[in-house]
């Protein structure tokens, strides 16, 4: 019964992603669809961190890091190459590698969470100095100048067979769109699998885990690399939906802003993070609109209200007060049906006597 | 097949092993004892790769395992289980196991394995169970079904009846019986009565070193073992 609950949740995200994939260009202005391409991008950078810390158990603080790779890579390569087809696969590689590199040393040299947590917070931040640094014309790769804290203006995405024909904003929706379901289901598929399952259980008790003979480095790796690399193809959209790439990518601000979402939306679930990235991506456009409260005040209470009432996030929770309800719901009924049972026999009684 | 050479392991200053030479024979049952703090639970992760060695060997079936890593000895064949309880408190005990048998075999032989297992430990009223809310000595249970289910060569218990109510216990040496009969075990323990369910042969830590090895009988009529164990409790 649970299998089947699960396939009908997975069905109705499929179906809810398509509908959204379609209608949105249709009924929503120019700017609007832009803003929902962001927010999609957002969403597969909090996919990712919902990956690996959630069933990984990897507490990445600088997630934005392989973001914001992602981006520069795509926007270097694209323009390098003058086009976008293979400029997305080098992005995609680039973040992963650079993901793979940074986990083979701290899984190998065995760092705990804590400091696992504070390098990738470090790494994050020193790109955000570096990059902010180069903006003279002498820091160029190929004929892609970095541009310093203006950052680069991304070429968008062109069709595969014809690079002087680029997709409009509303094609570049459907991209993102199709990139975020793609990852999904990918990180399903990774989570029910062998694979998936000891890394669960990495997460549970390592030493166990160890102890029974897996290579849990090797597990924690492959997981990070994964996650790495998903964050990189979020980027690429977030840039190609901005049309623009900034340092500002790298900040502490948004560094933290991932993992708020993974708490918020729900940790150990997939479709949560998704969800968290997407409400307050909105929430907080709609206050920045407003100037009424700061947003970071906001943040932070949203934060602390969470961790105090709703440590698991809004997806499990939602989750748990709807099987509550239903079993509720399904023991009146029964009740009710037994009461009924119960009169009947009672009037039969009285017709015999 | 499972030999140390000059075992020794020291923290800072702490000697905790000390140039130890144990061996052990094909199909032995060997129980390892000894007071508190004698350095057994620490002979016991050298033994499997948890703690490397500050001078000395561990040789298993001929192969140096000395700065392996453990997950390295535990596919050697070694079931291995530690002394405080590891197992996946958010899983449930079929996960646990099943978990333990997919690592060395394939995931549809791994199903077969893992309900011989259950049914072998009568574990069928919990197996959907997590084991984060089952009772202490049940979790022992199933670390040490997720050891068998590893089909090992070679078992090594740290303390499999602690937290163990009396019946358990009696099971638990019925079941190390058994695994015996396929598995070559060594036993770190120091609850007594147990040790004398199941052991034929024990060795008896102290201060590091091995200070007797013998039959059951012999090594508890020992004077020095006496002393040491009487000590032990006058102190305590």
């Amino acid at each position: 019964m649970k299998r089947t609950r699960e396939t009908n949740a997975l069905v109705s995200i499929g179906i809810v992603g398509l509908v959204v994939l379609f209608a949105a260009p249709q009924s929503l202005e120019l700017f609007a669809v832009i803003s929902l391409t962001t927010a999609v991008s957002l969403a597969i950078l909090a996919l990712s961190l919902g990956l690996i810390w959630g069933y990984g158990g990897i507490l990445c603080f600088g997630q934005t890091a392989f973001f914001g790779i992602g981006a520069y890579a795509y926007a270097i390569a694209a323009l390098n190459f003058g086009g976008s087809s293979s400029a997305i696969l080098v992005a995609i590689l680039v973040a992963a590698a650079v993901a793979a590199i940074l986990g083979y040393f701290m899984f190998y040299g065995r760092l705990s969470d804590v400091y696992l947590a504070v390098i990738t917070l470090t790494l994050t931040l020193i790109l955000y100095s570096v990059i902010r640094r180069t903006s003279g014309p002498e820091y160029k790769i190929g004929i892609a100048k970095l541009g310093g804290f203006n950052g680069i203006n991304v070429p968008p995405i062109n069709y595969p067979w014809d690079s002087n024909h680029f997709l409009f904003p509303e094609q570049v929706f459907y991209v993102a769109m199709v990139a975020l379901l793609g990852s999904y289901f990918l990180c399903v598929w990774l989570t029910k699998s062998h694979f998936g399952r000891v890394s669960m259980s990495i997460r549970e008790n390592e030493v166990r885990t160890e102890l029974l003979g897996y290579d849990v480095r090797l597990y924690k790796l492959c997981m990070f690399t994964v996650g790495g690399a998903i964050a990189g193809l979020g980027g690429i959209m977030f840039a190609n939906s901005i049309g623009r790439i900034t340092p500002d990518v790298f900040n502490l601000y948004n560094a933290a802003l991932a993992i708020i979402w993974v708490i918020i939306g729900g940790r150990g679930t997939l479709i949560g993070p998704i969800f968290g990235a997407l409400v307050l991506f909105y929430l907080t456009s709609f206050l920045g609109q407003q100037s009424v409260v700061n947003i970071n005040l906001f943040l932070g209470l949203v934060l602390i209200i969470f961790v105090l009432v709703v440590p698991r996030g809004i997806v499990p929770s939602v989750v748990q007060m709807w099987d509550r309800r239903r079993s509720r719901r399904m023991t009146a009924r029964s009740a009710r049906k037994f009461r009924r049972r119960g009169r009947t026999r009672v009037k039969e009684g009285g017709l015999e006597e | 097949m499972l030999e140390t050479r000059g075992l020794s392991m020291h923290f800072g200053g702490v000697v905790a092993v000390d140039r130890v030479d144990f061996s052990l024979r094909e199909n032995e049952l060997r129980c390892l004892i000894g007071p508190n703090g004698a350095g057994k639970s620490t002979f016991f992760k050298c033994l499997t790769a948890q703690l490397r060695p500050t001078a000395g060997d561990v040789v298993i079936r001929d192969f140096n395992v000395t700065g392996s890593e453990s997950h390295q000895v535990a596919r050697m064949g070694v079931g291995i289980k530690t002394q405080v309880p590891n197992v996946f408190d958010g899983l449930d005990v079929e996960e646990n196991i099943w978990l333990s048998a997919s690592q060395s075999t394939s995931v549809k032989r791994a199903r077969v394995i893992t309900t011989e297992v259950i049914d072998r430990l009568e574990l069928g009223d919990v197996r959907k169970t997590q084991l984060g809310s089952l009772a202490h000595g049940q979790r022992q249970l199933v670390e040490l079904g997720m050891v068998l289910a590893g089909e090992p060569w070679l078992v090594i218990l740290d303390e499999p009846t602690a937290g163990m109510t009396q019946d358990e216990v009696v099971r638990t040496a019925e079941i190390i019986q058994e695994i015996n009969r396929s598995a070559t075990m060594i036993v770190v323990e120091h609850d007594m009565q147990f040790i004398r369910m199941i052991a034929r042969k024990v060795t008896v830590f102290h201060q590091g070193r091995i200070l007797i090895e013998g039959a059951m009988d012999e090594v508890s009529s020992d004077e020095r073992v006496r002393e040491v164990y009487l000590g032990q409790r006058k102190s305590a």
